[in-house]
């Protein structure tokens, strides 16, 4: 069965050695394991978009393959970077709390010690105490599974209750546009338990690892999220392979007809959404501890577009096109917005970067979709159809 | 031969035109039964009804030995009970080959998780095979669908039809756009199956239906106007009158 499979999609190896080699060259250049030449931060940004493709990825999976443009799975890799955070922050601030409280000659009590860390990382939204959802902060292993329950469980219930009334189409994507807002606006409340705007800080400090510089932790993010999308993607693969692939593929071209050989499409929608939106969940928990914050902006409706534009742009139906769409245009969008393009002085008035990207990226987007329907991934299509 | 699904008093209405009107109908299995009508007369309705797209206001659609009421079931529990469905247009899988349109008709548990780790059976692979043999695309298995001719689509959604393996079969207008050979092996191909299943075929063309050789119903404004074989029903006076014009 391995064996076949990777023999039935070459596409499948060749991405996974572009992505070993990617990863092995970052590993000799970088800061902490060899020459020097990428900087930690760089380090972070790579292993940032890594998380990207990861989610994209997926989005590509639910609308590429499946026809479902849902616009609001970012909401699902936002919950995925709150369940890791909150552990994050609570050993964390347990970790400063006793080391603060070690001088008195009293040692405190279990509940002192508890409201002293609620007390700190409430302080900044006027509360000092753990709210219920905090309940199981104080476990790693409870908190990762959160990762993927809460996320799977949403799109669960969420999708059971859209795809069971056959919302589609322009309807479906409003509402999971409505999804993700509701999500941020409820967040961004500051008794929502997440400490609302705020959100939670300090993600890159791994409690336990405290002696362990960044450049050395940064790389650690690095190799686990090409693992993560390597496993990703070989996953994907596999259930877009053989007949599970040709019925999802089949769903996003004419559903009624689909029905009428006997498949249940609403189970077919449902797995495939739920499953995606686990994966975005453990993306997000692997991007955020890079990004060392997370706050409701984060899920606002715009970064589930943003998903879906870089996966048009990388070329959608492709599961390599959206790692192509998205590692170029996040890294170009940091380029542009971080202040690397040089302005362009037209005399009358100056193009700056910072403003004109999204201007940029947005034209590039109406492009593609008018006249490269098929994206960057495209141009692998043709270059196939030459050597065959 | 034994009754496999009947209609009775069946009604529905779209924003008060009544689209069906107290419809009784009746096959059994194995038979081959024709419906015809002048446009209008319910003929789309009524395959919507059995097959669950359309939920009428009245009436009851009783399938199989037990009797099953067949309303309010979804289109796939129907699908799965054994009714195929060909459509007007050609809708076949266009984006994907002939063979993977074929397998993912084929009779096989339909539940997402026994479709993701399904396993290619040389069993399935014979019966794909011999399907194509039966519709003609032996040398097209390979070929997108979507680059199939016209004719050669409608052999394929008959061949996935087949491939179902239903107990009914309900056929929209197969001849359609099909040159005179190719009519001749879809006439063929239909008799073949109403040998072992119940096959209802919807079709305007009277020559077509004349050598399908069987009984032939008449729809005329969501009822039934008369029923028999094709001399008899062309002897009809009302039929002459609401259909074949004089």
């Amino acid at each position: 069965m391995r064996k076949s499979f990777f023999a039935d999609n070459p596409s499948v190896l060749w991405f996974l050695a572009c992505l070993g080699l990617f990863t092995l060259g970052v590993t000799v250049l970088a800061e902490a394991t060899g020459a020097g030449l990428i900087s930690t931060s760089f380090v972070k940004t790579l292993g940032k978009v890594l998380c990207l493709c990861l989610v994209a990825v997926a989005m590509d999976v639910v609308w590429g393959y499946c026809g479902i443009l849902s616009l609001g799975h970012f909401a699902f890799f936002g919950i995925g970077g709150y369940a890791v955070g909150m552990w994050l922050m609570y050993a964390r601030t347990e970790a400063i709390v006793i080391q603060s409280l070690a001088e008195r000659t009293i040692p405190p009590t279990a509940t002192e010690l508890n409201d002293a860390i609620a007390t700190q990382i409430f302080g900044v939204v006027g509360a000092s105490e753990f709210p219920l959802i905090w309940a199981f902060s104080h476990s790693l292993i409870l908190q990762l599974m959160m990762v993927v329950l809460v996320p799977g469980l949403l799109a669960l219930i969420f999708g059971w209750l859209a795809f069971r009334s056959r919302v589609t189409g322009v309807y479906l994507s409003i509402l999971t546009q409505a999804m993700t807002l509701a999500l941020a606006l409820y967040l961004f409340q500051n008794d929502s338990g997440l400490r609302g705007n705020n959100g939670l800080s300090g993600l890159q400090n791994i409690p336990g690892f405290e002696a362990v510089p960044q450049s050395v932790i940064s790389m650690g993010f690095f190799w686990a999220s090409a693992l993560a999308l390597g496993l990703g993607y070989v996953l994907f693969a596999r259930v877009l392979t053989g007949k599970m692939g040709s019925v999802i593929r089949a769903i996003r071209d004419d559903e009624a007809r689909v029905r009428f050989l006997g498949y249940h499409v609403e189970s077919y929608k449902l797995f495939v959404f739920t499953l995606t939106a686990i994966v975005a969940g453990i993306a997000g928990a692997l991007y955020y501890p890079q990004a060392g914050i997370i706050n409701p902006a984060e899920i606002a409706p715009i970064a589930s577009i943003y998903l879906a534009v870089w996966v048009a742009i990388g070329g959608r139906g492709r599961l390599y096109g959206a790692v192509i769409g998205t590692a170029f245009v996040s890294l170009l969008s940091s380029w542009f917005t971080g202040g690397g393009a040089p302005n362009i002085n037209l005399g009358f008035y100056t193009i700056q970067w910072t403003e004109w990207w999204l201007v940029l990226l947005g034209t590039s987007f109406v492009a593609v979709t008018l006249f490269f329907p098929g994206g960057i991934g495209m141009i692998f299509d043709k270059l196939k159809k030459g050597t065959s | 031969m034994s009754t496999l699904l009947e209609l009775s008093g069946v009604s529905v209405s779209f924003d008060g035109f009544k689209a069906i009107n107290n419809l009784a109908f009746q096959i059994g299995e194995p038979e081959m039964r024709a419906i015809i009508g002048p446009n209008g007369a319910g003929k789309t309705t009524f395959m919507d009804i059995i097959t669950g797209k359309t939920k009428p206001d009245e009436g009851r659609v009783l399938w199989g030995e037990k009797s099953i009421n067949l309303i309010g079931k979804s289109e796939s529990q129907i699908a799965r009970e054994g009714i195929g469905r060909k459509f007007q247009k050609p809708t076949v899988f266009e984006d994907q080959t002939v063979r993977e349109n074929l397998a993912m008709a084929l009779k096989n548990p339909r539940g997402p998780f026994e479709v993701l780790f399904y396993r290619k059976s040389a069993d399935g692979a014979l019966r794909i095979e011999a399907l194509a043999a039966e519709i003609n695309l032996t040398e097209q298995l390979l070929r997108k669908a979507g680059e199939l001719s016209h004719g050669q689509k409608q052999w394929l959604e008959i061949g996935m039809l087949l491939a179902q393996d239903p107990r009914l079969l309900l056929v929209d207008e197969p001849a359609a756009g099909m040159t005179p050979a190719e009519r001749e092996k879809t006439t063929e191909i239909l008799v073949e199956a109403a040998k072992t299943r119940a096959v209802v075929v919807v079709e305007h063309d009277m020559e077509f239906v004349r050598r399908l050789n069987c009984k032939v119903t008449v729809l005329h404004e969501g009822s039934v106007l008369a029923e028999g074989s094709i001399d008899h029903v062309t002897q009809n006076p009302e039929v002459i009158d609401v259909y074949l014009g004089r």
